[in-house]
C-alpha cells in the first residue's frame, strides 16, 4: 500500500515539544491574556496538537483554554471525483464560537483546502470574533488565498513528497516529522 | 479506512456487516449535524435527489426529505396523486421519464415487492428503496440498528424480538437479514395468521406466545398493526390482539431490566401496544424517528458520492 519512502526526519520528538512550546508562547503573546481564547483542532492530527498547546498554555500561563475540534469531510470540494469515502470524523465544540478568538490547529498546511472547509465548518457554529491559524509544518505549494499565522517550521518540498506528522496519541509510537517522497 | 462503496440501497439480504457498521458510523456522525445551529452541511451541493412515493408515506418521506436537505441536495418528491402513474403510465415510462430530469438519486416506495430492483436495472440514478411490498425497508432497520447500538454499545448477542404481523411487515424483514448479520438473536412473535410459512429459514427463532418470545430481551420491537395490508379475518378483534399480543406493563417486566421498546410508528395505541409503554422510560420510539435522518443522510451521503464507474 505505503508506496511512499522515507527521506529526511524533518523534526524529531524532542524538536516537536520546543516547537509546540514556541507555538504556544506565540499564539499567547497574540492574544494578550488570552481571555476567551478556545482552540479548535482540525481532525485528526490537528486534535492531539490542539490538546498540547492547551496543555502548555495551561502550564506557562496558567490558562485554562478550551479545544474542540472539527471533521472537514463533509465540507471538502472533493468528494465527487471519485476518490474513495475517508471514514467522517467527530465535530464537537463544547463552547460557543460567537465572539471567541479561535485558533484552528492542524499539523500540516499544503493546499490550503483543507483549511477553507474549516473555516466553513466552524461558521456553521456561529460568528466567531476572529479565525487565526497555527500549524505544526508549512510545506508549501498553496492553492489557495491561504497563510498561516503561527507555523511551527516551514519545510521547502515538491509536489511528489509528502510530510508525515506522527504522534504518539495517535500512532503509538514516537512522535516524528517526516519527509517523505515517492521513488 | 474508508467506507465501503455502495450502489443501489435496494435492501439488507446481502448487505455484509462491514457495510453496515460503516453506515451505522457515518449516520452517529451524521446525527450530530442535526444538533447544530446550522443544521446543513454542503456535501451533496448541486446534487439531485428525487422522492417517488407511489404508496402513500408521510414519515418516511419527510425523514428522507429533511436528511437530503440538510446534506444540501436538491430534492423533488412525487406521489402517487400526482404521478402520470394515475394516467396509466407504466412504473418504468414514468422512471424514465424522472430520469430524464437527471436525479443523482432516486428514494422510491411502491406497493410491490422488487420494484426498486427492476429500477435499478434500467435507471442510472442511485436506488434507494423506501419500502417494497411487503419486501423490505431497508432505511427503517437502519435505524433500529443504530437506535439499538446507541442504547446498548452492541449489537450482536442481543435478544431481539419482533412481534406483530410479519407476514405483511417489511420492516420486520430487513430487520431480520440485518440484525441476524449483525449476530443478534431474533425472536418473532405473533398471530399463527400473521406469520408466514418458512419465516424461520431467514435466521430467526418463532415463538407463538408472547410471554416466552418477550423472556430475557433486550429489545422489544412492536410492528404496527397494518390494517390496509390485510384482509379483516386475520384476527377476530383489536381487543383479542391486544390481549395476545399486545406490549403491557405486565409482560415488559419478563424482559431484561434495561429493555428498550421500539415501534417504526405510526403506533396504534391499545392494539399493538400498551400507551404507558409507549410513552414509558424503556420507549426509543421518537429517538428512532431522530436517527431515522441521520441514517438516511448516510446513505444519501454514500450514494452521492460514489465513483460513477463503478458497474
Amino acid at each position: 500500500m505505503d508506496t511512499l519512502r522515507d527521506k529526511r526526519i524533518v523534526l524529531d520528538c524532542a524538536a516537536i515539544g520546543r516547537t509546540l512550546e514556541r507555538m504556544a508562547m506565540e499564539i499567547l503573546e497574540r492574544h494578550q491574556g488570552g481571555d476567551n481564547l478556545a482552540l479548535v483542532g482540525i481532525h485528526t492530527a490537528g486534535v492531539p496538537l490542539a490538546h498540547r498547546l492547551a496543555a502548555r498554555m495551561r502550564k506557562t500561563a496558567n490558562l485554562a483554554v478550551p479545544v474542540g475540534m472539527v471533521d472537514i469531510t463533509l465540507y471538502r470540494d472533493d468528494v465527487f471525483i471519485g476518490l474513495p469515502h475517508p471514514i467522517v470524523g467527530r465535530t464537537e465544540l463544547p463552547f460557543d464560537i460567537t465572539d471567541r478568538p479561535i485558533v484552528l490547529v492542524d499539523d500540516v498546511l499544503f493546499t490550503g483546502r483543507t483549511i477553507r472547509a474549516a473555516l466553513d465548518a466552524l461558521m456553521d457554529f456561529g460568528r466567531p470574533k476572529c479565525i487565526e491559524l497555527a500549524v505544526l509544518i508549512d510545506r508549501g505549494l498553496r492553492e489557495l488565498p491561504i497563510q498561516a499565522d503561527v507555523v511551527g517550521q516551514s519545510v521547502q518540498t515538491a509536489p511528489n513528497e509528502s510530510v508525515k506528522v506522527i504522534l504518539s496519541e495517535l500512532n503509538d509510537v514516537e512522535d516524528q516529522v517526516m519527509l517523505r517522497e515517492k521513488p | 479506512m474508508e467506507i465501503p462503496e455502495m450502489r443501489h440501497l435496494l435492501g439488507l439480504e446481502d448487505m455484509p456487516a462491514d457495510q453496515i457498521t460503516s453506515l451505522l458510523d457515518l449516520a452517529h456522525r451524521m446525527k450530530e449535524i442535526g444538533e447544530r445551529p446550522v443544521k446543513k452541511v454542503p456535501s451533496l451541493r448541486g446534487k439531485t435527489v428525487c422522492h417517488f412515493f407511489v404508496e402513500p408515506s408521510t414519515r418516511t418521506r419527510t425523514s428522507f426529505e429533511v436528511a437530503a436537505k440538510r446534506l444540501s441536495a436538491d430534492t423533488l418528491s412525487l406521489s402517487a396523486s400526482t404521478s402520470s402513474l394515475k394516467k396509466g403510465e407504466t412504473l418504468l415510462d414514468t422512471a424514465h421519464n424522472l430520469q430524464a430530469m437527471a436525479p443523482d438519486i432516486l428514494v422510491i416506495r411502491h406497493s410491490a415487492a422488487g420494484a426498486p430492483h427492476l429500477l435499478s436495472r434500467h435507471l442510472k440514478a442511485a436506488i434507494v428503496n423506501a419500502g417494497d411490498g411487503s419486501h423490505e425497508h431497508p432505511t427503517q432497520a437502519l435505524l433500529d440498528m443504530m437506535t439499538i447500538r446507541e442504547h446498548l454499545g452492541r449489537l450482536e448477542g442481543l435478544n431481539v424480538v419482533i412481534v406483530g404481523d410479519i407476514a405483511h411487515s417489511r420492516v420486520a424483514r430487513s430487520n431480520l437479514f440485518g440484525l441476524t448479520t449483525m449476530g443478534a438473536n431474533v425472536r418473532i412473535s405473533g398471530p399463527a395468521t400473521m406469520l408466514p410459512p418458512g419465516i424461520e429459514t431467514l435466521g430467526g427463532t418463532v415463538c407463538s406466545n408472547m410471554e416466552d418470545a418477550v423472556e430475557g430481551a433486550d429489545v422489544i420491537m412492536m410492528l404496527r398493526i397494518q390494517k390496509e395490508r390485510m384482509d379483516n379475518d386475520l384476527f377476530p378483534s383489536d381487543r383479542e390482539y391486544f390481549n395476545l399480543f399486545g406490549l403491557t406493563r405486565e409482560r415488559l417486566r419478563r424482559a431484561r431490566p434495561n429493555v428498550l421498546v421500539m415501534h417504526p410508528g405510526p403506533i396504534n395505541r391499545g392494539v399493538e401496544i400498551a400507551p404507558d409503554v409507549a410513552d414509558g422510560a424503556e420507549s426509543v420510539i421518537l429517538e428512532q424517528v431522530t436517527n431515522g435522518v441521520a441514517v438516511r443522510m448516510a446513505v444519501l451521503y454514500v450514494l452521492a458520492s460514489r465513483n460513477e464507474e463503478t458497474p
